[in-house]
């Protein structure tokens, strides 16, 4: 803080316009360790932050680009089987053993490569051709994966799938493999933050809004289009590296119809408007899968029924808030700040 | 070598044509013909005015001038260059400008940052990953369109806010980013007080001598004081052309569009 003399406002700094809010939320998560088990670090949290950032590569183009596309899950699954093909597994016949240095990257850029073709297909498309076209991808892959024994080894697929052991850290101890998703999924809720005021962030934002005008002004759309989906891309393709090393395994099941559907469910359940929803929605989403089975249990339920919890949870937020449980905050957050008396906002 | 070939071309055709040149402009929408055979240039710097009561054809005229669809038959050429199959990007890269009869902007953000989107469509750095810093020329150079256009007090007001009256002033500062050359403005005065209509005069008669425009206007008043030559459209055809003088004391004109009370605007 600088004195603020004479009467001299002086200008906050980038750090103290921070609401204090972000300080308590981002303290809890680094001290999280200190408060919860290994159960919940690696698998509430692990998993949240890594669904998270697959739901975030949909919202960013859904939300910032206004294209609804299926495929993020399909290109984090890339990513996943390529980290298994390139990197080693237990499948030695096929898994070539490259290192780490390589095969990371390696896979980034195929999973991206994928999603950007996918997306040049898509963006000729809108609304719900885009979800047709993405889907039929999805599920292509998903039995050409199921099928293929030479490079995906069908229906077993990997496993084994570890991740490297960088600086003598097993990244897979669950005090490690949380602070790994988390720092992960921050960078990528960060960079979607910072790309949204780019030049390019609000230039896709004018594409979602107005497609014919952008064109009026210079913008080509359908190269900001297919751009956005390989920005999207890289999120969902570390989401699915993060993914293969959590369950040490990938199979044709981590890309079926179901999953794809799932990540649809997060984004909207928690809201597409801005990058902090689809975490949100990841952390319904995960709760509900890992304790609803026993609570059903707990009640005489077959444990199974989890699903039809979450999709009755689906449909009363499409109900109640379109906007998902984000827009749900908001409006409550705007009818506390009203005035019982005047009405107005104070 | 055919990059080098395209280039002089385009060297070759720069300042040695007109501003526009449509030769034979067809445009059917089924079995109708919303214009018809249109033939006109506009040269560097001219102002011009088309006039004609509704469904006249002239705005599928701009649609097609700017790409937003193409045309059924004809040539339309810009500054000498064949454009006729070009995206309406590629033609806004070469100096085109528009306009629409009814806002298209960026409801979701602010004023700022649609004439900010507008001054980067027309420059480099498109896709750029970079947020843009203060002092950023192209922010500069948002700012005074801004200003010029009067909307400096809302500068950081969502777009969806704004009156009427603003969203048609901002819709002319992102006509004006850029190096315009040639500005395409359907109907803008359409729904402005008295007071902004004379605003939008003193905009379009202050634009410097190279900026050429061709404006579609219901209200004479504002049609006549700001353009140099007329052309009357009628039944999506070029029924007459001339001085604004020449226009108004036309007998064919007056009885056709003057008289008949055709001055409503929809």
């Amino acid at each position: 803080m600088a004195l603020a003399a004479d009467g001299l406002q002086v200008a906050p700094t980038r750090v103290e316009r921070i609401p204090a809010a972000y300080w308590v939320v981002g303290a809890l998560l680094l001290i999280m360790p200190l408060l919860a088990n290994d159960f919940v670090l690696f698998q509430v949290f692990g998993w949240t932050f890594i669904m998270g950032l697959i739901a975030l590569s949909l919202m960013f183009l859904a939300g910032y680009g206004g294209m609804v596309s299926l495929i993020q899950m399909t290109v984090a699954g890339v990513a996943g089987y390529m980290t298994a093909i390139l990197g080693s597994s237990g499948v030695e016949q096929i898994s070539l053993g490259l290192p780490w240095y390589v095969y990371i990257p390696a896979a980034i850029a195929i999973a991206t490569l994928f999603g950007t073709l996918v997306g040049a297909l898509a963006v000729r498309t809108e609304g719900i051709y885009t979800i047709m076209i993405t889907l039929a991808i999805g599920s292509a892959f998903y039995y050409f994966a199921k099928q293929n024994y030479g490079i995906f080894n069908g229906y077993t697929g990997f496993n084994l799938v570890v991740p490297p052991d960088l600086f003598g850290v097993d990244w897979r101890q669950p005090i490690a493999f949380y602070y790994l998703t988390l720092g992960c999924a921050v960078l990528g809720y960060l960079a979607v933050l910072y790309v949204a005021r780019a030049p390019f962030g609000l230039a896709l934002q004018g594409v979602r809004d107005n497609p014919r005008r952008m064109a009026a002004l210079g913008f080509n759309v359908t190269a900001h289009r297919i751009l956005a989906y390989s920005l999207a891309s890289v999120l969902a393709a570390v989401g699915g590296i993060l993914l293969v090393w959590q369950n040490a395994q990938i199979s044709p099941g981590t890309v079926g119809i179901p999953v794809v559907i799932d990540v649809l469910v997060i984004a909207v359940v928690g809201g597409l408007r801005h990058p902090i929803g689809p975490f949100i929605g990841a952390l319904i989403y995960v709760l509900l899968r890992t304790f609803t089975p026993d609570v059903l249990a707990a009640f005489g339920q077959s444990g199974e029924r989890y699903k039809l919890l979450i999709g009755l949870g689906f449909l009363l937020v499409v109900f109640f808030s379109p906007d998902g449980v984000l827009g749900l905050w908001e409006r409550w957050r705007a009818r506390r700040r009203r005035d019982p008396l005047k009405g107005a906002a104070q | 070598m055919r990059r080098a070939d395209a280039i002089a071309d385009r060297l070759g055709a720069v300042g040695s044509g007109n501003a526009l040149e449509l030769r034979g402009i067809t445009k059917m929408f089924g079995a109708l013909a919303a214009i018809s055979d249109v033939t006109l240039t506009v040269r560097p710097g001219e102002r011009r005015a088309v006039l004609g009561s509704n469904g006249a054809g002239k705005t599928t005229l701009f649609n097609c001038v700017t790409g937003d669809f193409l045309p059924t038959s004809g040539t339309i050429r810009l500054f000498g260059e064949d454009v006729t199959n070009f995206p309406a990007h590629e033609r806004i890269r070469r100096g085109l400008r528009r306009t629409y009869q009814i806002s298209l902007l960026f409801g979701g953000l602010s004023v700022r940052d649609n004439v900010y989107l507008a001054c980067r469509g027309v420059s480099r750095g498109r896709f750029s990953l970079i947020r843009p810093r203060r002092g950023e020329a192209l922010m500069a150079r948002a700012e005074e369109l801004i200003e010029a256009v009067h909307l400096g007090d809302v500068r950081d007001s969502l777009v969806a806010s704004l009156s009427y009256g603003q969203q048609r002033q901002l819709e002319i500062a992102l006509a004006l980013a850029g190096a315009p050359r040639l500005i395409l403005f359907d109907e803008p005065a359409a729904g402005l007080s008295p007071t902004e209509r004379a605003d939008l005069v003193a905009i379009l008669t202050g634009l410097p001598a190279h900026i050429g425009f061709i404006i579609i206007e219901h209200d004479m008043d504002v049609a006549l004081r700001v353009a140099q030559t007329v052309t009357m459209m009628h039944n999506g055809r070029i029924f007459k052309e001339g001085s604004p003088e020449e226009i108004e004391n036309d007998p064919e004109v007056q009885e056709l569009y003057l008289g008949d009370g055709s001055h409503a605007h929809g």
